[in-house]
C-alpha cells in the first residue's frame, strides 16, 4: 500500500464532514417537514410521484423529504428511509410499500411517535396498519383491461400470455387477477394465487422490465404460438411483448393490454402497439398525500381510510359496453415523458 | 486476496480437454437439453436454439469483458450499468440531439471505454481494489444514467442503432446479426488470449503478479488496457441490447453484474485468476439461457430458475476444487 497523500485525506475529511451537515441543516428548519418514500428512486411512475410531491410542498410550504429502496422489493431500505425521515422531524410520512407486510412494524414505530403514515399507490398488509392509503385499485384496473379484452376477442378462442411482475407482489397478483375475472375466468377472486394460472397458455415473470419483457414473451411465443391476448403488467414489459411480437410477425394478431397510463405507454396506445391500458394517477396520490401533511401540521387532523384515485381506461378502439376514453384524453391526463 | 498459486503453465494450452470444472456443466447442459427436448416438442429447433442466443446476446458479450477482467484478478461490477449509459448516450444523441447515427454509436462505444479507463486509473493509481473501485462506479454511472436520461425510456430509434436486430436465414432458421457479432467477438476473444503475447500476459499476471512483474510484464499498463477494451466490449453490448430492446432504457443491465460473473463462473473460469478461457463463458451463458427458456416451454415458474443456476455455479466451482486437489 503506497501511502495517500495527506492532502488527498483532508479533502476526504472534508467532503464527510460537509455531506453531515447539510444533514443537519435540513432537521433545524422550521417549516413541517412531509417524508415521502418510494419503492425505488428510478421507475419513471414513481420519478413523477416524487415532482407531484414536490410541487405540493412547495405550494403548501413544506419541506419534502425523500427517501426510497434500491430495488423493488427492498424493504429493508425503505425501513431506514422511515427511521431517517422520523428522526428528521417529519410529522407526516407517505410511503408506497415494496413489500406489504414486512414494513409493517416500522410504520407502527414511526406512528407510535405521533407521526401520520399514509400509504400511497399499494395498500399494507393489514390495511389498518397506516392512516390512510390513496392508492388505485389495481383490481379494478386489471378487470378494465379483461372486460375490454373478451368484448375485443367478440368469441374468438382466447389463448392468454401474462406478463406479471415477480411472484407475490399485491400489486401484480391484483392486476393479473383483476384482468383474468374482468375476462370472465371462473373462480378467481383478488387474491388467488397466480401460481393457479386457469385460462392462461403461459404465464411468465418480466419484472416490469423491457428487455426481460421481451425474452419472456419470446419464450411464451415458443411455449404456445397459438397466443392471442397478452396481459403486460405495466408499460414497459408491454412494449417489450410487442417488439417480440413483431420479431415474430404476429403483431397484427395479438392484442396487448396493460396498466400505468404513462406518457410513453399512452403514445404506444395511439401507435396501435397496445390495445388498451388502465391509466392511473401517481400525481394525484402525491399531492393528495402532502396536502393531508400539511393540513395534519396546521389542524392535527389525520386523515383516514381508502381514497380510490381513480383508473381511466385509455383505448382508441372503444368496446361497446366497457367505459373508455381515447388516447388524446390519456396524452392530456398521462405521467412521465 | 489470496496466495497467487504457483503455476508452471506461462498460457492456456492450445487443444487442452475440458477441465472437470467445465465438465459439470456441460453435462448439465446435456441433461437439461433431453430433458426439454422429452417434454417439449417446441424445445429443440433451430428457431428456438436462435431464440436463446439472442436473449442472451448482450449478457453473453458483456460476459467477455467480465473474464478478461477476472483472467488478471480483478473484478467489474459496473458492468450493466455502463452498457446501459452507453446505450443512453447513443439512443439519446441519435434521436434527441440529430447525430449521425454512426456518430452516435461512436459516442456510445467512447463513453463505456472511458468508464473501463477510469476504472483502472483507479485501481492501479489509487491503489483501490477492483471490487470497491467497481461497485462505487456501480453507484456513481446508475446516478448518471438517471439524471442524464431524465429516468425516461428513449424510443423511435433510427434504423441504423436498431440494425443488429435484423435477421438472415440459414435454412429456415432466422438469426440476428447480433447473434453473429457476438459469436464473432468470442473468437477474436478466444484468438488473442491464446494465440498473442499480450493474451499470454494476461494468465501470466493474474496467476502470480509478482512473477509477471519480475519478468518485465508492465502490470498496470496492462491492467488499464483490459479494463478499457472490456470497457470497448460493454459498448458492443449495448448496441446489442439497445437493437434487440429498439430502445435506450435507463433501467437496463442491472442485475448483469451478477449474470455475467455467472457465466465466467459457469464457464470453468477462476475467480482468483490466471486460469480458465472466454469460450468456457459463452457456455455458462448458453447454459443460464437454456434453462430459462427450458423452463418456460415446460411451465415451470421461474423461481425455479434460480434455484438450479445457483446450485450449478456452486457444483461447477467444487467440482474443479476436488479434481485440482486429486492433481
Amino acid at each position: 500500500m503506497p501511502q495517500i497523500k495527506r492532502s488527498t485525506k483532508l479533502t476526504i475529511a472534508a467532503l464527510t464532514a460537509a455531506v453531515a451537515v447539510t444533514g443537519a441543516a435540513l432537521a433545524a428548519s422550521s417549516q413541517p417537514i412531509i417524508g415521502l418514500i418510494t419503492k425505488t428512486e428510478t421507475n419513471p411512475f414513481f420519478v413523477k410521484m416524487k415532482e407531484g410531491a414536490e410541487k405540493a410542498a412547495t405550494a403548501g410550504g413544506a419541506k419534502l423529504l425523500s427517501g426510497a429502496g434500491k430495488t423493488d422489493g427492498d424493504n429493508a431500505g425503505q425501513v431506514t428511509a422511515l427511521e431517517n425521515m422520523v428522526a428528521a422531524g417529519a410529522k407526516t410520512i407517505l410511503i408506497t410499500p415494496s413489500d406489504s407486510k414486512a414494513i409493517v412494524p416500522a410504520i407502527a414505530k414511526a406512528r407510535a411517535a405521533g407521526v401520520m403514515v399514509i400509504a400511497l399507490d399499494s395498500p399494507t398488509e393489514p390495511a389498518s396498519a397506516v392512516d390512510a392509503l390513496f392508492a388505485t385499485n389495481n383490481y379494478k384496473a386489471g378487470q378494465l383491461i379483461g372486460q375490454y379484452a373478451k368484448k375485443a376477442m367478440a368469441g374468438k378462442k382466447a389463448v392468454i400470455a401474462t406478463l406479471d411482475l415477480f411472484p407475490g407482489q399485491p400489486v401484480g397478483i391484483a392486476r393479473h387477477n383483476g384482468f383474468l375475472q374482468g375476462f370472465g375466468t371462473a373462480g378467481i377472486t383478488a387474491t388467488t394465487a397466480t401460481q393457479v394460472a386457469t385460462g392462461v397458455a403461459c404465464a411468465a415473470d418480466s419484472f416490469g422490465d423491457q428487455a426481460k419483457g421481451q425474452t419472456a414473451m419470446e419464450n411464451c411465443l415458443q411455449k404456445n404460438p397459438d397466443i392471442n391476448i397478452v396481459y403486460t403488467i405495466n408499460e414497459p414489459a408491454a412494449a417489450g411483448a410487442y417488439q417480440a411480437l413483431k420479431a415474430a410477425g404476429k403483431e397484427k394478431d395479438v392484442l396487448i393490454v396493460s396498466v400505468d397510463g404513462g406518457c410513453a405507454g399512452v403514445r404506444n396506445v395511439q401507435a396501435g402497439v397496445i390495445a388498451a391500458t388502465s391509466q392511473q394517477y401517481p400525481l394525484k396520490m402525491a399531492s393528495m398525500g402532502v396536502q393531508a401533511g400539511i393540513n395534519y401540521v396546521k389542524s392535527g387532523k389525520k386523515v383516514s381510510g381508502y381514497t380510490d384515485t381513480g383508473v381511466t381506461l385509455i383505448s382508441d378502439k372503444a368496446q361497446a359496453g366497457v367505459p373508455s376514453k381515447d388516447s388524446k384524453f390519456g396524452l392530456a391526463n398521462c405521467w412521465g415523458q | 486476496m489470496t496466495q497467487p498459486t504457483v503455476s508452471t503453465a506461462a498460457g492456456p494450452r492450445r487443444f487442452q480437454l475440458p477441465s472437470l470444472s467445465t465438465l459439470g456443466p456441460l453435462i448439465a447442459l446435456l441433461i437439461a437439453v433431453i430433458i426439454f427436448s422429452t417434454q417439449s416438442p417446441r424445445f429443440f429447433s433451430g428457431t428456438n436454439f436462435s431464440l436463446i442466443l439472442q436473449q442472451i446476446s448482450y449478457t453473453a458479450v458483456l460476459a467477455i469483458g467480465q473474464t478478461l477482467i477476472i483472467l488478471i484478478a480483478g473484478i467489474d461490477l459496473s458492468i450493466g450499468i455502463v452498457m446501459a449509459l452507453g446505450g443512453l448516450v447513443m439512443a439519446k444523441l441519435a434521436t434527441e440531439s440529430g447525430v449521425p447515427a454512426v456518430l452516435a454509436i461512436l459516442a456510445g462505444f467512447i463513453t463505456t471505454m472511458f468508464f473501463g479507463f477510469v476504472s483502472s486509473i483507479i485501481i492501479t493509481r489509487l491503489r483501490v481494489p477492483p471490487f470497491i473501485a467497481t461497485l462505487g462506479m456501480l453507484g456513481i454511472v446508475t446516478a448518471l444514467n438517471q439524471t442524464y436520461s431524465g429516468s425516461q425510456t428513449i424510443s423511435n430509434l433510427p434504423p441504423a442503432l436498431t440494425a443488429l436486430g435484423n435477421t438472415f436465414k440459414i435454412g429456415g432458421t432466422a438469426i440476428t446479426y447480433g447473434t453473429v457479432l457476438m459469436l464473432v467477438l468470442y473468437l477474436i476473444a478466444w484468438f488473442i488470449l491464446s494465440e498473442t503475447a499480450p493474451g499470454r500476459h494476461v494468465y501470466a499476471v493474474g496467476n502470480n503478479p509478482e512473477a509477471a512483474r519480475l519478468s518485465g510484464i508492465p502490470i498496470d499498463r496492462l491492467t488499464i488496457m483490459v479494463y478499457t477494451i472490456a470497457g470497448l466490449i460493454y459498448g458492443v453490448a449495448a448496441l446489442i441490447l439497445v437493437a434487440r430492446t429498439g430502445v435506450g432504457d435507463p433501467n437496463a443491465g442491472q442485475t448483469d453484474n451478477l449474470d455475467s460473473i455467472t457465466a465466467v463462473v459457469l464457464g470453468g473460469t477462476s475467480l482468483f485468476g490466471g486460469r480458465g478461457n472466454v469460450l468456457g463463458t459463452l457456455l455458462g451463458a448458453i447454459i443460464v439461457g437454456v434453462f430459462r427458456n427450458g423452463l418456460q416451454l415446460i411451465g415451470i415458474p421461474s423461481v425455479y430458475q434460480s434455484l438450479i443456476t445457483g446450485i450449478l455455479i456452486i457444483a461447477a466451482v467444487a467440482l474443479d476444487q476436488i479434481s485440482r486437489r486429486k492433481a
